[in-house]
């Protein structure tokens, strides 16, 4: 190991989508010499796949909106489920996050007084999303992509050096945390262009690496999405939260199958896109839950109205959250009534002139054109459910953002969990991304400080231990090729612990994915460390096993139906169960997972809401313990 | 539906590649990032590939298509004939890592050399105001996905490595047109875009913009906008060249003159002098005579949008004032497109929206005499 490359920094950010580039800039600003370390070629994380916009309640649109009124939506999106202190965060600051953007040179859609116009997403009581057209993501993560730049150039004057204190380390994966002792030291992995490997040393890490996706057959997801830092953190001693919710975003597309599975933006719908069956009927009608019984139209009269009247008017039921709109497609499918290739109709064409068609929606247009020889502005696209994101994540300290149990770990964006519930509304996560990887990178940069001069060191046996791991699929003698397991977990996944779940088949899994985890032992790659993309897939993999039991296991245990989880044998929401979060932790290759109690609301929070609606979440003794008049 | 298709793949490093021979199963459907994966997992583990979203929002995975730099995920299969043999190589204006994955660091150092946007001193976040009509000027560049097909197809750097420290390319080009055209930001774009960025060596032959996958303007609405504007200060000699082309084949004087004449007759038409029927044919055929000799078609859009309004066609004309908005900086022609703006506003019974045109068009030119027409509607204190 004497020729190894080593690199000593403050901060390590893992994951350069938004949460990992804003934490950067946090930590940088804060004076910290920090390294970003990201998958692919830097810029191209899976964030420019956010189409729909950033949520904050600005109020530019309607001026009813206020943080509580975001925070409300979003405690209702998670099925009261959120951790409440994120979701407070989260809405008090979003705001002034979207707001820094423009001052790094972001061009968000213009209200006619000049302001930044705001649009409808499912969920949301008023028009809170900013946005550009459909393609928020990538303005978010240019904008962060370019303030960093700047910030290169600020040190390039100063120090000479544009990477004096900040540098981007580009397609670089990394495989282990390194700890010295109870504390974070550093990072351990391999340049995916020559092999080589790299090791950082670094007190504090924080871990933006996004979802898990990648392992479900059916997915908006890209080949990054491999569940590493939830690996990563379970591997140093963390714990994950909430791994049983999975979000299945309920438009993708389903034809040809080689697109099967990418997004098609719930924009559709906020501008004015319906749902229909094969008979032609806008189906949603049939299937507003009671808990949002009183929030959403009657009939289709009213809510075409409340496209141009919101305040006279309730929205239509294809605004409902993404999981029940999922459910309602699944089951319209099941009953016969889906469209030619398994899905269900997303007509736009006849309800908005095909002009606005390509104003407001781009790259729907674009890609429909494009991927399916489909022109939405004269037939309707043909859609259905599609795994699009992970609830469940790092267990993390709301405030900093500081993974529980592992000093100098801290997590951010989706890889983290707790702050969705068991359903994240649409617009949530690149608000999510700014507020909590700011945070993230405020409360690394703050770590730093208390620490001092005792700093963690990295141990050299543990760079060896980590080495051999990295290259042991080249030594492997089997017949295992990485690419036939992956499709298989993708299979098992998909099939037995997606939108709709029963204990017989997840035990199924679970035995599944033990058979997949000892042969992927035997993974053997060809050729060499070079640019290999056989030898990533087999260390990426690994990740993908370790998470997907995790969510099989939390998905087994939590026995009711919840936002993103929804199970056939106990197809109701149950009071007993939202006062418990699943705790995944993993001990060697053994995965545990335990019931912890949910932090409890303060009241002033509660009183936000009606008791009515409490009714609907809460259990006798919970709602006997409130206090008298208030919530 | 399904077939067996032929693919010639380069494989290797630098110097000592070569192309490879596959035959590969193709479905209905299909791009050919698909068919590169399927070779990947069946035949070639190793082959080394770049891709993120597989929906044209990345653009991670350019490559050259039968010599056509191309995005793989957005090239259907079905566009070419199933007995042809389809060639994927790595982009040729940069270096091989291996395979089909090429050192793109070039853009990325190109990409520090352009100062950031610089909002003006004191602007506070939740301050800036900016309006739809001027924010929509830079969002255009601003739907840059990276991809880089235009620096790798550009000649300048395609084959001339000596170029590379002092060009920027097509892709840094937008970068700072947007950065000119962001209504907020502060800093001198255009000389420094010609000196030390090196616009100067471009000789607008397009390429740039026919192989942009996002459909980006790249040519017209960004490296011929600041060469005009930069020409005036500063002799760009392939602009120049240009000039002198255009001049020789027909004469830019005809064209100046043909708009005149075309602008007088509309604007007598404007002040009810005469009836737009009597002189459409006239002002058509000033304005084919113009168009025929015109660099670009939006040096015209002024011109356009009046014509537009007369013939009643609000939404073109609306369309075209926007476009010379975006075109011109001079404060004269910008208040004349707010004026017509103020036309296609008030034929639509758009009263705010009136006046709001007749007060911009005053800021930027308050004695234009087209602005006689509105004085009885101008509710302006």
């Amino acid at each position: 190991m004497t020729d190894l490359e080593r690199h000593s920094y403050d901060v390590v950010v893992i994951g350069a989508g938004g949460a990992g580039l804003r934490a950067a800039i946090e930590a940088r600003r804060q004076g910290k010499r920090t390294a970003i370390i990201c998958k692919s070629l830097f810029g191209k994380a899976h964030t420019v796949m956010a189409e729909g916009g950033i949520a904050a309640s600005m109020g530019n649109v309607n001026s009813k909106d206020s943080w509580q009124v975001h925070f409300r939506d979003t405690m209702r999106g998670g099925k009261f489920l959120n951790h409440w202190r994120m979701a407070e965060l989260h809405a008090k600051e979003a705001p002034q996050r979207v707001w820094e953007l423009e001052t790094w040179g972001a061009l968000f859609e213009r209200t006619p007084d000049g302001r930044i116009s705001q649009r409808n997403f499912g969920g949301h009581e008023y028009p809170r999303l900013a946005h550009v057209g459909d393609r928020t993501g990538l303005e978010l993560i240019r904008t962060l992509q370019q303030k960093i730049v700047s910030l290169q150039q600020e040190d390039e004057q100063e120090f000479g050096d544009p990477e004096a204190r900040l540098r981007v380390f580009a397609e670089c994966t990394m495989t282990e945390i390194l700890k010295d002792g109870e504390r974070v030291a550093g990072a351990f992995g391999y340049w995916r262009e020559s092999g080589r490997f790299v090791v950082f040393d670094a007190p504090a890490v924080v871990l933006a690496t996004g979802g898990i996706g990648k392992s479900f057959k059916v997915t908006s997801n890209s080949w990054e999405y491999t569940g590493d830092g939830h690996a990563l953190a379970l591997k140093a001693g963390g714990s994950l939260v909430n791994m049983e919710f999975i979000q299945f975003h309920p438009t993708g597309m389903v034809w040809p199958p080689s697109v099967k599975g990418i997004l098609v933006t719930e924009s559709v719908r906020g501008d004015g896109g319906v749902l229909k069956n094969a008979g032609g009927q806008r189906f949603m009608f049939d299937y507003v839950p009671d808990v949002f019984r009183t929030k959403y139209a009657n009939d289709e009269a009213e809510g075409d109205r409340w496209y141009t009247d919101p305040d006279n008017n309730r929205r239509p039921p294809e605004l409902l959250p993404r999981d029940e709109v999922a459910r309602a497609i699944i089951s319209e499918v099941k009953a016969g009534r889906g469209s030619p290739h398994g899905g269900v109709f997303l007509d736009v064409a006849s309800r908005l002139p095909a002009e606005t068609i390509r104003k407001k929606l781009p790259s729907m247009y674009h890609q429909f054109k494009e991927l399916a020889g489909v022109d939405i502005t004269t037939e309707a696209m043909e859609v259905g459910p599609t795994c699009h994101y992970v609830m469940g994540g790092v267990e993390v300290e709301p405030d900093t953002g500081a993974a529980v149990g592992v000093p100098g770990l801290f997590a951010a964006g989706e890889v983290a969990g707790g702050m969705h519930g068991s359903n994240r509304l649409g617009g949530n996560s690149l608000s999510d991304l700014l507020v909590f990887g700011r945070r993230a990178g405020a409360g690394a940069a703050g770590y730093l400080d208390q620490l001092g001069s005792d700093r963690p060191g990295v141990g050299g046996s543990d760079i060896d231990r980590a080495a051999d791991e990295a290259v042991a699929p080249f030594a492997g003698d089997g017949t295992e090729n990485p690419y036939t397991i992956h499709t298989e977990l993708q299979m098992t996944m998909n099939d037995m612990v997606g939108i709709i779940r029963r204990r017989e088949e997840m035990e199924d899994a679970l035995e599944q994915l033990a058979a997949l985890k000892s042969r992927a032992a035997g993974v053997t790659v060809e050729g060499h460390r070079q640019f290999n993309p056989g030898w990533h897939l087999a260390l990426d993999l690994e990740n993908m096993l370790l998470v997907s039991e995790c969510v099989a296991r939390a998905a087994l245990m939590r026995e009711e139906s919840r936002g993103g989880h929804t199970r056939e044998d106990y197809p109701l929401m149950d009071a007993g169960w939202r006062q418990v979060n699943l705790i995944c932790r993993a001990e060697g290759d053994q995965v545990s997972v335990d019931k912890q109690p949910l932090p409890i609301m303060p009241t002033e929070l509660l009183e936000l809401f009606d008791r009515d609606e409490l009714d609907k979440y809460m259990n006798e003794d919970e709602l006997t313990a409130l206090p008298e008049g208030g919530a | 539906m399904g077939y067996n298709a032929k693919f010639r793949v380069w494989r290797g490093m630098n110097e000592d590649g070569e192309l490879h021979d596959f035959e590969v199963d193709v479905n209905e459907g299909e791009v050919v990032l698909d068919v590169i994966h399927r070779i990947q997992a069946t035949q070639a583990q190793d082959l080394a590939v770049r891709w993120n979203c597989k929906a044209g929002k990345c653009g991670s995975c350019s490559a050259e298509i039968n010599g056509r730099p191309r995005l793989m995920c957005m090239t259907r299969m079905n566009t070419f004939d199933e007995s042809e043999t389809v060639t994927v190589t790595p982009l040729r204006a940069f270096p091989v890592i291996r395979d089909l994955v090429t050192d793109v660091s070039f853009n990325y150092q190109k990409a520090r050399e352009v100062p950031s946007f610089t909002p003006p001193p004191g602007l506070k976040p939740g301050e800036y105001r900016m309006q739809q009509i001027d924010v929509e000027r830079s969002q255009e560049f601003r739907k840059c996905i990276e991809c880089f097909l235009c620096q790798d197809t550009c000649h300048v750097i395609r084959d001339h490595e000596e170029n590379k420290p002092v060009f920027a390319g097509p892709r840094f080009f937008i970068r700072i047109a947007e950065l000119d055209m962001h209504p907020l930001d502060t800093l001198e774009r255009k000389r420094s875009a010609q000196e030390e960025h090196g616009l100067g060596y471009c000789n607008i032959t397009k390429c740039c913009t026919e192989v942009c996958p996002e459909g980006i303007h790249i040519t017209d609405n960004a490296i011929i906008p600041m060469k005009e504007r930069v020409v005036d200060t500063k002799y760009d000699p392939a602009f120049g060249l240009f000039r002198v082309l255009r001049a020789r084949s027909k004469s830019k004087v005809v064209m100046n003159e043909q708009a005149e004449r075309a602008w007088s007759l509309l604007r007598s038409v404007e002040d009810g002098d005469v009836e737009y029927a009597t002189v459409a044919d006239q002002v058509a055929d000033a304005m084919q005579q113009a168009k025929a000799v015109a660099s670009t078609g939006t040096v015209l859009a002024r011109l356009e949008a009046l014509d537009h309004v007369e013939a009643g066609r609000l939404d073109q004309a609306a369309e075209e004032a926007r476009v010379s908005l975006s075109w011109h900086r001079s404060a004269q022609e910008r208040s004349d497109a707010w004026v017509t703006l103020a036309r296609v506003y008030d034929s639509q019974e758009r009263a705010t929206a009136t006046v709001e045109a007749v007060e911009n068009a005053r800021r930027f030119w308050p004695d234009n005499p087209r602005l006689r027409q509105f004085a009885g509607e101008d509710h302006h204190p």
